[in-house]
């Protein structure tokens, strides 16, 4: 077990690409990190970074202290899990999961008690002898997480282990993951494009973008507090919603009608001379049937919309409505998070945009008739077009600090080195060529 | 399926008739084998030898060094070019299928250059220099050659199977901490086990077959292997026709490729069915 520390990590490919850029995190002893970010993102290079399968370009990988940067992968210690197990297919799950120990030369005893124990907790007992090939999905990945375990290593890494999985047994592997890394408390390092596994699993999560990180937090100041669009899309499911805004004086101009800001999102913008372009984004779940909103309706304003389509889910209900503007607004970031998930659409002049609101269950909307409905308006996020930049989240120290669920507070000269949300965000101008 | 009378006698023929034009030699060689000398030209049954079976030409041809020795040689022979090839070509092989270097295309296509060499063109002076260096008639003087010429094929076909087997296995092999060797040794070369079979079974028989090179490179039986020992084959006398043994010599030959191919079979389908690595 060790703490891993990346120092203005970069990898260049000879063709000049960056799959990832000076990147800097520090990850505690035990702590359980997701790295998160959609495909091509360089979150799978990082990860092979830190167990040795790419070599480093620039900056400095310290494992337990030690710069690996240029040990084989063998020495680091580390133990990996594959997106498609890579289990070896000529050697039973016992071979499978002892090899590592064999090869580190453990005698016969030694390896089949950590093997059973492994096992035992795995659940894999009655498979042992067979082959991975008469084994099912969710065996195979518990046998590459055997594999894993059994080394007793300094850290874990795993790049998108669950994703072969259906959808069902992937809950269930999570829970899984989630227990063993709780109960071994082995720091672990996890690879997923999946922000619903970011979110239930990691004591923090790193949000990457083009080989960028973007943000580093516990799951709750990601959703809470995105420092750009671009973690404000892409965490949180159903997705938030992006519209055009115009500030003018105290209010803010959407689509859905005009939204009187409250005192605290107004001095957070700062001054607005005259009128300001902005995206606004609103979480599903601030929006409300205004019959079930009660005391909270001053912070907010109504509007009326037609309910194209409305999702029942038991506890809850999701409307889908559209909204036309006349405001033309582009973003990179939002670009590609909608190539990416197909979320974060902001409509353009004379576009229709489409809205997701969570209600109430007790909501009396219809599908194919007019509601009216509440926004919060103290939930409104704005972010500046030009660099994605979150205006209204507060601006607190770097992101990476983690407010209380880290420990990183302590060492105020580590967490200097943190990925800056301003700067991460800054650097990304070239590309949305402002 | 449903098939009709007709259609079973067609192909039941057609089955018969292919059996018959494969095995007509085989069966031919057996025969003649199992027939004394004294019946050649007497008894003319195509069965003949199979229903009275006689062994004098099997012990004839076991009695002296004359078939021994040149099948001693061709076992060390074919058996040694197997070996160092596989090695080598398993070697090239991984290193054509993981490495990405400058001239590896050449590499490749060069390999193919070298296996499409009639061997009829380079024996000649293969047979001069190897006088000249002391490689004529040795052991060593037929396994360079043979090793060569089967080199390319091998590498080709190891190449094939090493690109089949993912990348992830060998980097789950690395980060589980054995060297490159011992990811090559203890994962590679097992998984492609049914490539290293199918390639050697290739050498192999290339190298047992061979008759031009073991002809004009041997010219006793220190080195001579099988097929120009055959040639050499004489009758007790210059009026008796050598046939009888020459089949038996045959028979003997055919036997270890026989159970080379049936061996290694079971372990090329055992290979391919081994299993997938992910679900």
């Amino acid at each position: 077990m060790a703490d891993i520390v990346l120092d203005n990590v970069t990898k260049r490919y000879p063709d000049g690409f960056e799959a990832v850029r000076d990147m800097s995190l520090q990850i505690q002893d035990g702590e359980f990190v997701i790295l998160v970010g959609p495909s091509g993102c360089g979150k799978s290079t990082a990860l092979r970074m830190v167990a040795g399968l790419e070599d480093i370009t620039e900056g400095q990988l310290k494992i337990g202290g030690d710069v690996v940067n240029d040990r084989a992968p063998k020495d680091r210690d580390v133990a990996m899990v594959f997106q498609n197990y890579a289990l070896y297919p000529h050697m039973t799950v016992r071979d499978n999961m002892g090899f590592a120990l064999k090869l580190k030369g453990a005698d016969k005893e030694e390896v089949n008690g950590k093997v059973e124990e492994a096992a035992r907790i795995l659940d894999l007992m009655q498979h042992l002898d067979r082959k991975p090939s008469q084994l099912s999905g969710g065996q195979r990945q518990r046998v590459a997480m055997g594999r894993a375990i059994v080394r007793d290593p300094k850290a874990f890494l795993m790049d998108e282990p669950l994703s072969n999985l259906d959808a069902k047994l992937r809950v269930q592997m999570r829970t899984e993951v989630s227990r063993i890394q709780q109960r071994l408390g082995t720091t672990t390092i996890y690879v997923t494009h999946d922000q619903t596994e970011a979110m239930t699993l990691g004591d923090r999560v790193a949000v990457m973008r083009t080989g960028l990180l973007q943000q580093v937090g516990s799951p709750m100041e990601l959703y809470n507090d995105p420092v750009n669009l671009f973690v404000a899309g892409f965490i949180g499911s159903p997705a938030m919603n992006f519209m055009p805004a115009t500030v003018e004086g105290d209010r803010v101009k959407l689509p859905i009608g005009d939204v009187r800001l409250p005192q605290q999102l107004r001095e957070r913008i700062g001054r607005v001379d005259g009128s300001r372009s902005l995206i606004a984004g609103i979480r599903p779940e601030s929006f409300e049937d205004v019959a079930l909103v009660g005391e909270a309706r001053d912070r907010g304003s109504t509007f009326r919309a037609q309910i194209e389509v409305l999702e029942s889910l038991g506890s809850e209900l999701y409307a889908h409505f559209t909204v036309t503007t006349d405001q033309s607004i582009e973003s990179q970031e939002l670009q590609e998070l909608a190539e990416d998930a197909g979320a974060g659409e902001v409509p353009s002049s004379g576009e229709e945009g489409r809205i997701v609101a969570r209600l109430d269950p007790n909501s009396r909307a219809e599908e194919g008739r007019e509601a009216e409905l509440w926004v919060d308006a103290s939930q409104i996020q704005l972010f500046d077009p030009d660099d994605g930049r979150n205006l209204t989240t507060e601006q607190k120290g770097p992101a990476a600090t983690g407010g209380g669920q880290s420990p990183m507070g302590r060492e105020p000269d580590r967490a200097e080195q943190e990925t800056e949300p301003g700067s991460a965000a800054g650097r990304t101008e070239p590309t949305t060529g402002g | 399926m449903q098939h009709t009378a007709r259609e079973r006698t067609f192909w039941l023929l057609a089955i018969v008739l292919v059996l018959f034009y494969a095995l007509v030699p085989v069966i031919w060689m057996i025969s003649l084998s199992l027939k004394p000398a004294a019946k050649l030209s007497t008894e003319r049954g195509f069965f003949y030898g199979i229903f009275h079976p006689d062994t004098s030409n099997y012990d004839a041809i076991f009695s002296g060094s004359v078939f021994t020795r040149p099948l001693v040689n061709s076992l060390v022979v074919a058996g040694i070019s197997t070996l160092i090839a596989i090695m080598l070509a398993a070697m090239a092989a991984y290193a054509l299928s993981r490495l990405d270097f400058p001239g590896k295309t050449l590499i490749l296509s060069g390999a193919l250059a070298v296996a499409m060499f009639p061997p009829i063109s380079i024996v000649g002076s293969l047979f001069n220099i190897w006088r000249d260096i002391g490689l004529y008639d040795t052991w060593a003087g037929l396994i360079i050659p043979y090793m060569t010429f089967t080199l390319p094929l091998a590498i080709y076909t190891l190449s094939a199977f090493f690109r089949e087997i993912p990348w992830e296995l060998e980097q789950a092999a690395q980060v589980d901490g054995a060297t490159p060797f011992q990811a090559f040794r203890k994962v590679i070369v097992p998984l492609a086990a049914p490539g290293v079979f199918t390639a050697a079974i290739l050498v192999f028989i290339f190298a047992w077959n061979d008759f031009i090179f073991a002809n004009v490179l041997t010219s006793t039986n220190n080195a001579r292997t099988v097929p120009p020992a055959l040639a050499f084959f004489t009758g007790e006398s210059q009026f008796e026709q050598p046939i009888g043994a020459i089949s038996a010599a045959a028979v003997v030959v055919t036997v270890p490729i026989v159970i080379m191919v049936l061996i290694f079979q079971r372990r090329i389908v055992a290979g391919l069915t081994a299993g997938a690595v992910k679900g």
